[in-house]
């Protein structure tokens, strides 16, 4: 905690601020990618402490808000079998599913276990030759090569009773997808720093190229914000679109090679469907062929599983930066995080359930 | 053909030595000499006084004397359950003692007796039991409480998890002493008595088998000491309130919604040990809604708020004790942080259980 307290020094952060209101001479418009950020510049009220001219927006960078519908409602199937034990992050178990969550099925006897690491499952699996164990694999790349070794160790041990619900998204092809948008506001992104500490920052530097936007690697206390801010404000104002890496103690530009390479033997990219914003080609990871014998999706029959979202909803606005989560029409009314009606109002990363718990109407 | 021999009822003894069992079994609920074996083998010898030894069906108790000056009597409850039963810094036992204890302190009350019930699962073992029988008796004696009447009930295995304790106190609140949300006026300080989140976190790291850099202990404690140290520091305290479940998040909404006022605290000033920040800081949990068992929140007139905190650092129980915030007339039925760095938030109350965070 020593070392947190260097990053949150109330005197830097607000001289860090004034710096920022000296170099912005007009608005800017910077989305942080990632729901960590999110939470933790409500949480400090780092956007309070902003010039007017810089508007914060938030992005899409919550595993648990960006997980399709028709996953959770596939792993809730899961859940209600007798022979399985589904094991899960936390903040999954209160996410909606179309009619229920994990939760709800968890109290009608669904065997549904909050475990802190996925290798916690395949011990899991071991000691419960007699059960089905299914991981609820969700997350960015920051998750992904935890993931994969559970699979790797599953694997080397042949324990046939272990599989995983994998529904990984990936960065890059969401900043993509949010900048080829029709109704896109975004002028700079601060790229998530835990998703860069594994990947590196290489993948960067074309994205913007391409679409002429600064990019810094930024991490998650209000120091580590509030100079990733200031370094996309400097970019803008100097007309510059690079990738820089404000997260050097954390964040390499090869980043964690061993990981990749983990990540690169048991997954494979697929298309897949964010929640509230749609399918992005070749944004998410499942399993490689050569570890499908561990996908829970061909264990389990999930036919005719059919998601149906709340109409009111608008969380995937929110999510691509179109709207504020108070905008939202249902937001504080129809939704609120006792009755959520989307995922962005239920994750603790969600940019909704930031607004409504931090008071911001 | 010869008659059978007829049976030697006299004889007869059940071959089973159910007495000897070294755990609970059906029997020892059934109130045969089974439960009478648990009475005089664990329970009297622990908690034994004058008035559980006349083992009536009621404990009869003389409080004339105690009420004849203007003193009112303060009657609370407390149910408790928790995996694993004893944990670092305390066990069951203690958090049974204690949890009735500081609900009667919270009205000023200086607590003099408790019940306790006890669901015991078939399978628990005696020695287990006995061990949190005396833990429980000597927090009940630190706490200046005896256990006056009780009883014991079996459930099958399987049914019970191990055992659950529901206890039951009456005290006695001095006259003048009037402590409740429509004493608190705008201006009123907010003072909590220590560290936050203590016991949650306790109890998280060894159910989930969480090893941090130093163990984290259970902050239990009995708290009417501290209250009746404060209440001479000033009698005129406004309210008090033990922020157990829900943690101090919970219980100063609730004290906003009941007083109709809103509340700023100070994001710097909030007491959190480094040990237990960094445990919440890798759960992703907010210490402000993590259980305490050992600590108080003290709504105090502003100008008296200085004698309190004194009176309160004096005592065993309150040595961390520090201003934590104020009461204001804005904002009704909300609370307020403000950061460090300079911008505010609304403290929300607690949904259900805090869930771990995913990266």
């Amino acid at each position: 905690m020593k070392h947190l307290a260097e990053y949150r020094d109330a005197d830097t952060a607000r001289r860090l601020a004034a710096e920022i209101g000296r170099l912005a001479t007009r608005p800017w418009a910077i989305m942080e990618v990632c729901g960590g950020q999110t939470h933790s510049i409500i949480r400090n009220g780092i956007d309070q402490i902003l010039p007017p001219e810089i508007e914060m927006i938030h992005g899409p960078g919550c595993p648990v808000c960006v997980t399709p519908l028709e996953t959770i409602d596939k792993a809730l199937a899961i859940a209600r079998r007798p022979e399985t034990i589904l094991c899960s992050f936390g903040d999954m178990l209160r996410v909606p599913g179309s009619r229920e969550d994990l939760f709800a099925v968890k109290a009608a006897g669904g065997d549904v276990r909050v475990v802190y690491s996925p290798l916690d499952a395949v011990t899991l699996a071991r000691s419960r030759p007699d059960r089905e164990v299914v991981f609820l694999a969700i997350g960015f790349e920051t998750t992904a090569p935890a993931n994969a070794m559970a699979v790797q160790l599953a694997a080397r041990e042949g324990l046939a009773n272990f599989s995983m619900l994998v529904s990984h998204v990936l960065v890059p092809p969401a900043i993509r997808a949010i900048m080829m948008s029709p109704g896109n506001r975004v002028n700079a992104f601060l790229a998530a720093g835990h998703v860069c500490s594994v990947m590196g920052t290489w993948q960067y530097p074309p994205l913007a190229e391409e679409f002429g936007v600064p990019i810094v690697v930024t991490g998650f206390e209000p120091l580590d914000l509030l100079e990733g801010i200031r370094r996309t404000v400097a970019q803008l104002e100097r007309g510059r679109h690079e990738l820089e890496n404000a997260y050097p103690r954390v964040v390499s530009e090869r980043g964690n090679e061993a990981a990749q390479a983990v990540i690169a033997e048991v997954f494979a990219p697929v298309d897949r469907a964010w929640r509230g914003i749609g399918v992005i080609p070749a944004s998410g990871w499942r399993l490689a062929d050569a570890y499908a014998g561990f996908d829970a999706e061909r264990r389990f029959d999930l036919t005719g599983i059919t998601a149906e979202e709340s109409p009111l909803c608008q969380s995937g606005e929110v999510l691509k930066g179109a709207i504020k989560p108070s905008q939202c029409p249902a937001f504080g009314k129809e939704c609120t995080p006792r009755t959520p009606l989307g995922a962005t109002m239920v994750s603790s990363e969600g940019a909704c359930a930031a607004y409504y718990n931090a008071g911001r109407t | 053909m010869a008659e059978p021999p007829p049976p030697d009822v006299a004889g007869f003894a059940c071959p089973a030595p159910l007495r000897d069992r070294p755990q609970i079994v059906m029997g020892h609920g059934g109130g045969g000499a089974l439960s009478q074996d648990l009475l005089e083998h664990i329970f009297l010898p622990a908690f034994g006084n004058p008035v559980l030894d006349q083992r009536g069906d009621s404990a009869v108790l003389d409080v004339a004397g105690l009420l004849a000056d203007g003193g009112r009597l303060a009657f609370s409850t407390d149910a408790h359950v928790v995996q694993p039963l004893i944990f670092p810094g305390g066990s069951i036992g203690e958090l049974a003692v204690n949890g009735t204890v500081n609900d009667l302190a919270m009205s000023g009350a200086r607590p003099l007796s408790l019940s306790a019930a006890f669901i015991l699962e078939e399978g628990l073992a005696i020695a287990e039991l006995a061990g949190i029988v005396s833990r429980m008796a000597a927090a009940a004696e630190r706490a200046g409480v005896s256990i006056v009447t009780g009883d014991t009930k079996v459930v099958e295995r399987g049914r019970g998890d191990g055992l659950s304790i529901t206890t039951a106190g009456i005290g006695v609140v001095p006259a003048g002493v009037e402590l409740g949300p429509r004493q608190v006026q705008p201006g009123d300080a907010v003072i909590v008595s220590g560290t936050l989140a203590d016991h949650g976190m306790a109890i998280m790291s060894v159910r989930e088998g969480l090893a941090f850099e130093a163990a984290i202990e259970s902050d239990t404690a009995p708290l009417a000491g501290l209250v009746a140290a404060m209440l001479a520091a000033c009698p005129w305290l406004r309210l008090l309130r033990d922020p157990t479940r829900g943690g101090v998040a919970t219980s100063l909404n609730e004290i906003a919604a009941a007083a109709g006022l809103g509340i700023e605290i100070e994001e710097p000033a909030i007491p959190v040990s480094p040990v237990v920040a960094s445990g919440c800081e890798i759960l992703g949990l907010d210490p402000l809604q993590v259980a305490n068992e050992g600590k108080l929140l003290a709504i105090v007139p502003a100008d008296e708020a200085q004698a309190v905190l004194a009176a309160m650092r004096a005592h065993e129980h309150g040595r961390q004790a520090t201003l934590l915030g104020r009461v204001v007339a804005e904002h009704p039925g909300i609370v307020v942080m403000r950061t460090a760095l300079g911008g505010s938030r609304v403290v929300p109350m607690p949904i259900g259980e805090q869930l771990p965070r995913i990266c």
